[in-house]
């Protein structure tokens, strides 16, 4: 797949001398989902703003569709739509005006039809004619995907899109993203809930402290990084563990009332038969098992705090 | 030239203006109305005519550039600051469009409607005292120089404000004194030598004297200094629009 999106070496200092992103390479493929998770201050939307033109690179060049954002900005912006995480909208015009608006200032000719089917497929076609400011926080939302969408846009940057927004509507905008994509259309979204990149993402980019930490395809990462964990629940407590399974790296846990192991799933051997063989060996019985494996909430959050 | 978005932003501006038109448009006509009354009727009658004409009519042309000056500014500074303020502003600057067509969109609008009210008071003018205007092609010209110039002022004003106040500041604190010390009601020549000197340092004395001269033909100062000095306001308000945009001063990080 080809890169719409092309970062290279790109940096961003503030004012105060705040370094929101340092040296960030990053290449977004055509027609995938990519989710870019990052703790708060991160330099997520910092990231976005540079692409769209809402701030200013201090260092570095960003290519959309193959265009530069700063010397041909006209075509590069023309590809993408933004939704910005605050909910930015006109409080006094109509729902029907403002998406109107926004086709026009990307210099798109008057298209009724397309902004019908926009405003149906976000299901705010019975509200084309009210006013925002009378609108719900999650219709209010919609209404500026409709907005992004309005220009018929290649690429959907959606920054936070989902925050503070109830679960039946959050899978109903996972429908709709998911729906995007199928017409082709590139959706890069940030966010703070780990199940909405494990839920729709292609590809998962880590940002940490202005620095992408990782990108890997969400499979990929989840097997590379999903350690296994087998717990073992013994029959009686234990104070300590015999010297024969000291390689096995065990924990000793709720007072020596159970035993924990971690393994690579990916790896040759998990060592689960031989052990389970020494535990007898050694005496040690137990009454129960279970394995777990680590969510992408685990693999993140032991990223964030590594990086 | 993206001149769908310019078109977007300048019907924007504009329907907000027919949304809003007590405040845009009625409440100048009724000041306006006022000061006829209190200054045209009432205290006016008193005045012998100034430099051959009645002292209503002679305040015609100040009164109309009283409202064009602060409507411009009004309506530039708000039309800007708001999307600052609401925060929709990232839309424009996400949008395929350059920094002269934002400004033509908006200061456009913002000069659309002070001619529009320029106008509007000229005819409500015409029904309080005669009228006759001498130049009319050059009225129009001030009038439009006028309008552009200082709604370019006023968009300057809604990129630096950082809250309402400041919005309010400029406009209050400096236009109107200037405005009202700028000739709108009497000559400069009626001022003692002194203030008269001080009084030429004012810019909308320019203003208000070339646009004086199009209607009666007696002006303060002469036409082509009103011109000039007009024409070098808007050529410093282009270049601080022109820096602004280059350094993204109040609009981008």
């Amino acid at each position: 797949m080809s890169s719409i999106i092309s970062v290279a070496n790109l940096s961003k200092t503030y004012g105060s001398g705040f370094k929101a992103l340092k040296n960030v390479n990053l290449d977004i493929k055509r027609g995938e989902i990519f989710a870019l998770l990052g703790p708060n201050g991160a330099g997520k939307t910092t990231l976005i703003s540079i692409i769209c033109g809402i701030a200013n690179p201090s260092a570095g060049r960003v290519l959309v569709g193959g265009e530069d954002i700063q010397t041909s900005y006209r075509k590069a912006r023309s590809l993408i739509g933004l939704v910005p995480q605050e909910l930015h909208t006109d409080a006094f015009e109509s729902v029907w005006a403002t998406v109107s608006f926004s086709r026009g200032l990307f210099g798109k000719p008057k298209n009724p039809d397309h902004i019908e089917k926009v405003l149906k497929d976000l299901s705010l076609w019975d509200k084309k004619d009210n006013k925002i400011i009378t609108l719900s926080g999650g219709m209010k939302r919609r209404v500026m995907i409709a907005k992004a969408l309005s220009h018929e846009p290649q690429i959907l940057f959606l920054d936070e899109p989902t925050a503070g927004v109830d679960v039946e509507l959050r899978k109903g905008m996972w429908e709709v993203v998911r729906g995007l994509q199928q017409s082709g259309v590139t959706i890069i979204l940030t966010t703070h809930y780990i199940e909405e990149a494990e839920e729709m993402a292609d590809r998962i980019g880590v940002i940490n402290k202005g620095e992408i930490v990782l990108v890997e395809d969400k499979a990929t990462l989840m097997q590379k990084l999903g350690k296994k964990r087998l717990t073992l629940h013994l029959q009686g407590k234990i104070a300590s563990l015999p010297e024969s399974l000291a390689h096995y790296e065990l924990e000793l846990c709720d007072s020596g009332a159970t035993l924990v192991y971690d393994y690579d799933t990916k790896g040759e051997r998990t060592g689960i038969t031989s052990l389970l063989g020494d535990l007898r060996t050694a005496g040690i019985r137990f009454n129960d098992l279970d394995t777990t494996q680590s969510s992408l909430e685990d693999i993140f959050v032991d990223l964030v705090r590594t990086s | 030239m993206n001149h769908r978005a310019i078109r977007a932003i300048y019907l924007f501006e504009m329907a907000r203006t027919w949304r809003t038109l007590l405040q845009s448009i009625v409440s100048p006509v009724v000041s306006t109305s006022l000061y006829f009354v209190v200054f045209g009727a009432a205290i006016g009658s008193r005045i012998s005519q100034v430099e051959g004409v009645s002292y209503g009519t002679f305040i015609v042309p100040g009164l109309i550039m009283l409202s064009v000056l602060t409507q411009s500014i009004a309506n530039a500074s708000f039309g800007i600051y708001f999307p600052k303020f609401t925060g929709t502003i990232y839309e424009i600057l996400s949008a395929p469009i350059s920094y002269f067509e934002i400004v033509l969109g908006y200061v456009g609008a913002a000069a659309t409607k002070s001619i529009i009210l320029g106008l509007i008071i000229l005819a409500t003018a015409g029904l309080f005292v005669p009228l006759h205007i001498q130049h009319p092609v050059w009225m129009l010209a001030f009038l439009v120089l006028t309008a552009v110039t200082f709604s370019l002022f006023g968009f300057i004003i809604g990129i630096w404000a950082d809250g309402f106040e400041k919005l309010q500041m400029i406009p209050m604190l400096v236009v109107t004194p200037l405005t009202f010390l700028g000739g709108s009601f009497y000559s400069i020549d009626m001022l003692p030598a002194g203030w008269r000197t001080v009084a030429l340092l004012n810019p909308v004395v320019y203003l208000i004297s070339g646009f004086r001269w199009s209607f009666y033909e007696i002006a303060d100062v002469s036409v082509s200094v009103s011109i000039g000095m007009t024409l070098a306001f808007l050529v410093i308000c282009l270049v601080v629009i022109w820096w602004i945009f280059r350094t993204g001063y109040r609009l981008k990080n």
